[in-house]
Order: structure tokens, then sequence, then C-alpha cells
């Protein structure tokens, strides 16, 4: 235990002296939290709008008025030519164009009923019925309206609720998941890292040849990387409630214990690929290419419900896609142990597993 | 010329003995097409639907029955009381909720309004308004279809989904990737191969040999070129066959944008190896430089309307930005450079700006 304690500590220093692994510890996880949250949005606000009223009438106007004061779409053009709105479409300039037909109004009084035509630019998949739907709500929202001022009444009194994020706030989605990547590179990155240059310097070597055993070596080797994950995880989070308001409705009990079992996870898999590895560069590539594909299949950048049925079942083992679930369970809807119990049992089978694999492939290789 | 063609040859050489740069450029396109026609969606066509019913009656049974039969809610549980929702949410295994009030169709046929709520988990805020407005659509065409009394005023949308009337993920993400393969391939390769000649130093013997410094230059990056058009021609067609992604508008204009857009990148890959002086700093630089930049400020997932104007900003010297705009468009939109010589100009002036500044600081490595 004493000669654990005593590598750890060589570690630690290492890791204090060398400027670059501090920043790449301190730092560049604030950045990247910063940059990544307001960058890695798909959040729908001010949806560039061409509107093309050929009716001109009180009602019409009224209309176009919900729709400029309702926060979702901005008026970018006008006119009464349904030619220049497809051409604005086509250039890009506007997402969506709103045609209010001539008789617009006449109809409403005669028939109740009323025609408009919305066109989307669709390029943007899932966007554009994000940017349907909100154009619906208002067009019902006003035909409920004029229902009401007319005297008569809806059967059906529709409310709908948005639960755990009311603001539709994309950071308060992302941030959670965010903090997942950052104790991941952490975890990984740092201990491949560490020990590839152990190699190239043949530090390892002489290691080798102390009586320091390979179990304590390799403890010495993660306690400080483990360390620092949990570190980096209370630095983000700290980051996310003051920057960005991300709620924390569940326990940080629970979030840093599971924390604690998933960077055993990730120190493994570094662990790993520092023993099919020469070179720290090759350390790096190897990471960066692992993590990559970890991380985009994690639902961490879109939802695992999204995905085709066959991807959903390969990325149950998937170890990211677990926390991440965890992560945003226990801050944002605020679920206890009971509610993820499922992928924290998952985390720690995964805990297991990788860290025999790990260190049994380390002794096989290095030895 | 036959000096260069030698030295062409011999980059191709080198290309083809290194098993790990031949998976990385042969594999990686094909993988990436895979991963972002499957994984990388946004698309809801599933959604777990729970149903809160204190009292069945006729009329929510047959509202029940219409969501069951819209095709998108598969109605995960049916419970009288609201408590055994929130651990359905907390859990994951719902996404939405119909909440119905207690004597619900006995409420709608005295006239007063039936109460109805939709909750939706937000967690996600797109996938929550979706499940919104799929849950509305299907209340409120209930309502139309039952209402008499022609006081209840309709105003019904003809919605049209222009350029991708299926609203698929794919068609979306498809031409972007072009940009991200084409960074990876031309940038990121460029730079490595050519730190890796400084770093054994056979850079030096290059440059007592009688090829001119632009015709190192040109001999290290034409195979490249050529991988590179490869990879998007391949992307090209990996999309349409295994996805339908569409290419709407002119290939010719296509590939002459691509080639411009391999010019910027390689250009940018010489820089930073004239930059650097080891293949592990030029590694760091290409993905920090190019391949960051290009995945999440491009627009190629994430919409640049989006983000924060100083982001946006950013994004706008991002070359992989034009490209994605003018592959999306001419594959989707079927546009033609009447629309797109904006973009067009700016990756042009790019790869000019960037072709000087690389020559030149290659040269001063050289002399110095």
């Amino acid at each position: 235990m004493r000669r654990i304690l005593f590598l750890a500590r060589a570690e630690v220093l290492h890791v204090v002296r060398d400027r670059a692994t501090l920043a790449q510890v301190l730092i560049v996880p604030i950045l990247q939290l910063l940059v990544l949250s307001n960058a890695a949005t798909f959040q729908i606000r001010d949806t560039p709008t061409y509107i093309v009223d050929l009716d001109r009438s009180t009602a019409s106007r009224r209309l176009v008025e919900r729709f400029e004061s309702s926060g979702h779409f901005r008026v970018a053009g006008r006119s009464a030519s349904p030619t220049l709105a497809d051409e604005a479409l086509l250039a890009g300039d506007v997402t969506m164009a709103l045609t209010i037909p001539h008789d617009f109004e006449a109809m409403l009084v005669r028939t109740s009923a009323a025609p408009l035509q919305l066109s989307v630019n669709a390029e943007k998949g899932s966007a554009a019925g994000i940017v349907q739907s909100y154009a619906s709500s208002i067009v019902s929202a006003y035909a409920a309206e004029l229902t009401a001022a007319g005297g008569g009444a809806a059967r059906i009194d529709l409310r709908t609720r948005s639960w755990y994020n009311p603001s539709l706030d994309y950071r308060h989605y992302m941030v959670p998941g965010i903090l997942v990547a950052l104790v991941t590179l952490i975890g990984t990155l740092l201990t491949a890292q560490n020990i590839a240059r152990e190699k190239e310097l043949g530090t390892l070597e002489q290691l080798n040849v102390t009586p320091i055993t390979r179990g304590q070596f390799i403890a010495a080797k993660l306690l400080p990387f483990w360390t620092l994950g949990l570190l980096d995880l209370a630095i983000g989070l700290v980051v996310g409630v003051v920057v960005f308001g991300v709620p924390v409705r569940g326990s940080l009990l629970l979030l840093f214990s599971a924390a604690a079992i998933y960077l055993v996870v990730a120190l493994a898999i570094g662990l790993w690929i520092s023993t099919i590895v020469e070179t720290q560069q090759q350390a790096m590539f190897v990471t960066f290419f692992v993590m990559n594909v970890y991380l985009l299949m994690s639902g961490l950048f879109t939802p695992i419900d999204s995905m085709a049925p066959w991807v959903q079942t390969v990325s149950q083992v998937n170890p990211v896609r677990h926390f991440v679930t965890i992560s945003r369970a226990v801050l944002v809807k605020g679920a206890g142990v009971r509610d993820v119990a499922q992928p924290l049992l998952i985390l720690v089978v995964f805990a297991g597993v990788t860290l025999t694999l790990a260190v049994r492939q380390y002794s096989k290789r290095i030895a | 010329m036959t000096a260069l063609a030698g030295l062409i040859r011999k980059e191709v050489y080198h290309i083809l003995r290194d098993r790990r740069t031949l998976v990385v450029i042969v594999a990686l396109p094909v993988l990436q097409v895979i991963l972002f026609g499957y994984a990388i969606r946004t698309d809801v066509d599933r959604v777990r639907l729970a149903v809160v019913d204190p009292s069945p009656d006729p009329m929510t049974l047959a509202l029940r029955a219409r969501l069951d039969a819209a095709g998108v809610f598969e109605i995960v549980t049916v419970s009288p009381t609201m408590d055994a929702i929130e651990p359905l949410f907390r859990r994951g295994e719902a996404q939405g909720a119909i909440v119905f009030e207690p004597d619900f169709a006995e409420h709608a046929g005295r006239g007063v309004p039936a109460s109805l709520l939709i909750v939706a988990d937000a967690t996600e805020p797109n996938t929550g308004s979706i499940v919104q407005a799929y849950a509305s659509a299907v209340v409120q065409a209930y309502e139309q279809e039952q209402t008499t009394r022609s006081r209840v005023v309709r105003i019904a949308p003809a919605v049209r989904m222009r350029f991708n009337p299926t609203r698929r993920s794919s068609n979306l993400f498809v031409p972007g990737l072009m940009a991200f393969v084409l960074t990876i391939v031309s940038s990121l390769m460029t730079a490595i191969s050519l730190t890796r000649e400084k770093e054994t130093g056979t850079l030096e013997a290059l440059l007592v040999s009688p090829l001119r410094p632009w015709q190192i230059i040109a001999g290290k990056v034409a195979p490249y070129v050529v991988v590179g058009f490869a990879s998007v021609v391949g992307v090209i067609v990996e999309a349409r066959l295994v996805f339908g992604v569409p290419l709407r508008g002119s290939a010719a204009l296509l590939l002459a944008e691509g080639v411009l857009f391999i010019l910027v990148s390689l250009s940018l890959g010489i820089l930073i190896s004239a930059r650097t002086s080891s293949q592990r700093v030029a590694m760091l630089g290409a993905l920090v430089g190019t391949m960051l930049p290009t995945m999440l400020l491009s627009g190629f997932i994430f919409p640049i309307e989006s983000m924060p104007a100083p982001l946006r900003a950013i994004s706008a010297v991002v070359p992989a930005r034009w490209f994605v705009l003018v592959a999306r468009s001419v594959m989707l939109k079927g546009t033609g450079l009447a629309y797109l010589w904006p973009a067009t100009l700016i990756l042009l002036a790019m790869a000019l700006a960037l072709l000087a500044a690389s020559t030149r600081a290659f040269h001063e490595r050289l002399e110095a």
C-alpha cells in the first residue's frame, strides 16, 4: 500500500510539474464545456420567415403579428409574390414561407374555415418538423381565439406541458452529456498517453526491475487519473451550474458514485490502448478514433431513440451511453438510485470486465 | 517533369505501403457514412406514450385508438392516476403522456370544454416539441371530425416540406460528411506525411535534389488530391445506394467545388506542417485546427443559425462551412452557380490565400 501511494505521489508530481498536462486537465475541460455547449445545439429560435400576404386584411395582419411576437419566428422578407418567396427559400435566406390566400378573411367570415400555406425548407430534417409544429400551434391558438370571440366553444381544451426543461433550453440537455465526454477524455486519453510515454522513455523497463508488482504499478498509475477525472467532473459541474444554470435535481452523491464506477471503465480502456501502441502519437491516434465512435454513438449529441433499431442494440455495449443516461436522469430529471439501477448495474459489470481484461492484456504484453 | 513524376510515384508507394494510412483512407469514409446514416439521426418516429385515463368512456377510448393508429405512438401504459407516470419519465420509459380529466366525455357532451393535457419529456427540447405536435395533431383532427357546430373556427395550414419531403436526417448529414472526410484525408494526411519527411530527415535529401520547392509540394500533394477525389465519389455513390440520398444538381459542379475544397484543405495541411516540427504536433494542429472546427462549426451536424453570434462569426472562416453549404444545396436543392457564387468565391479566395501562405511558409522553412 505504501508503495502504491509513493508511486501515485510521483505521478501527481509529474502532472503538476508538466504545464501542458496541467492545462489539459484544468483549462481544456472548461473551454470545451463553454464552446461545445454553445456550438453543439439543435436549438431552434428566430426562424427566418418570408410572409406572402395576398389578403391584406385585419385577420391576416393579426395572424402575422402572432408569428412575429411568438419568439420563434423572425420576418426576414415580405411581398405579394409567391415567386420571390420561393427564391428566398432556394437561396437559403429564409427557412419558412407563409402564404395567406387573398380570400382568407372572407372565407373565415363565411365558412369559419380558411386555408393557409406553409412551405418549410426541410433540408435540415427534423428541424423542419419543429418549425412546422411551432407554426401550427400559433395558427391553432389564433383559431381558438377567433372561436372564443365568436361565442363558440371548442369541445376539447387542449394544453401542453414540457417537463424537466420548460424553457426548452438546449444547454440543459447538452451540458450533462458534455460532462461525460470530459470525464471520458481525461480518463482514457491521459492514461493511454502517460503509459505510452513511459514506454517511449524507457522508464517502464526501469520500473519493471524494481520490487514493485504489476498490480501495484497499475493501481498507482490509475489512482491519480481517477481522482483527476472526478475533479474535472466537479469543475465542469460548477461551470455548468453557474454559467448555464443547468439544474441539479437529483443527488450529487449518486452522480459522483456513478462517475467513480464509470471512470474505472474509462481508465481500463486507456490502459488497454496503451498496451497495443508503442508511441504517444499512436496512443493519441487510437484514442481519438475509439472516442470518436464511442461518443457519437452514445446518445450524447443525438438521441438514442432516433437511431436505427440495430444501432440501439449495439449501443448497449457502449459504456458512454449508460453514463450519459445516468448523468441526464440525475441532473435534469432528479432520478434516484431506483430509477437508474439498470444502467448503473451495467456500468459495474463493465468496470469489472474491462479492468480484468486490460490488466491481463497489460501483464501479457509488457512482461 | 520526370523528376516530379518520380516523386509522385514515391509518394504513392508510401501511401500503399503504410497499412494504417490505407485503412484510414479506405475504411473511414465507408464507416462514417454508415455511422451518420444509421446512428447520427434526429428523426422522431417512435414515441413511447403513457395514458392517464381516470374514467374510460367512449370518447377517451376513441382518442386512444386514434393515437394508436397514428403509427408514431406506442402506448406503454394506461393508468388511472398521474402518480404512476413520473417514474416512467425518470427512467426514460415514457417520452410523453396524455392526461384525460375525469368524466371526459360527459364534460364534452355538456358543452363544457373537456380538458386534456399533453405532457412531454422536454429534456431534449426538440423531441419534446415534436411529441407535443404529433399528439396535438391527432387530438385536433379528432375534434374537427366530431364538431358539427359551424362556430368553431378552423384554419388549416397546408404544409409543404421542400427539398427533403421525408425529412430524413441522412439527407442532411451525408453532404456534410464529404467535407469531414475530405478534411481528414487532405489536411491530416498531408500534414503528417510532410512532417514525417522532416522528422526522418528525408526532406533535406529532397531539397538537395534538382527538384524545385513547388515541385516537392506538388509531388507530395498530388496523390492526396486523387485520394480525396476518390473518397468524394465514394461517399456520393454509397449515400445514393444505401440511403437514397439524391443528387439533384449538377454532378460536375459538385465535383469542381470538391476539388476547390480539397485545395483549401491541402494548403491548410501544408501550412500546419511548415509551422510544426514533429508528427505529434502536426497531428494535434490538424485535429484542433481543421477537424474539430469542421465537425462542430461547419453546420455539418449542428445548424449554424442556432449558435450564438461569436461562434457564428468564427464559423465564417471555417472553409468546411462553405463547402457544406454548397454540397447540400447542390445535392438536395439542385441549385446552381446562380445561387452559389458567393460561397464559391469565398472558397476560391481561401484557396488562393492559403496556397500563397503555405508555399511561402514552406520556403522560409527551407531557407532557414
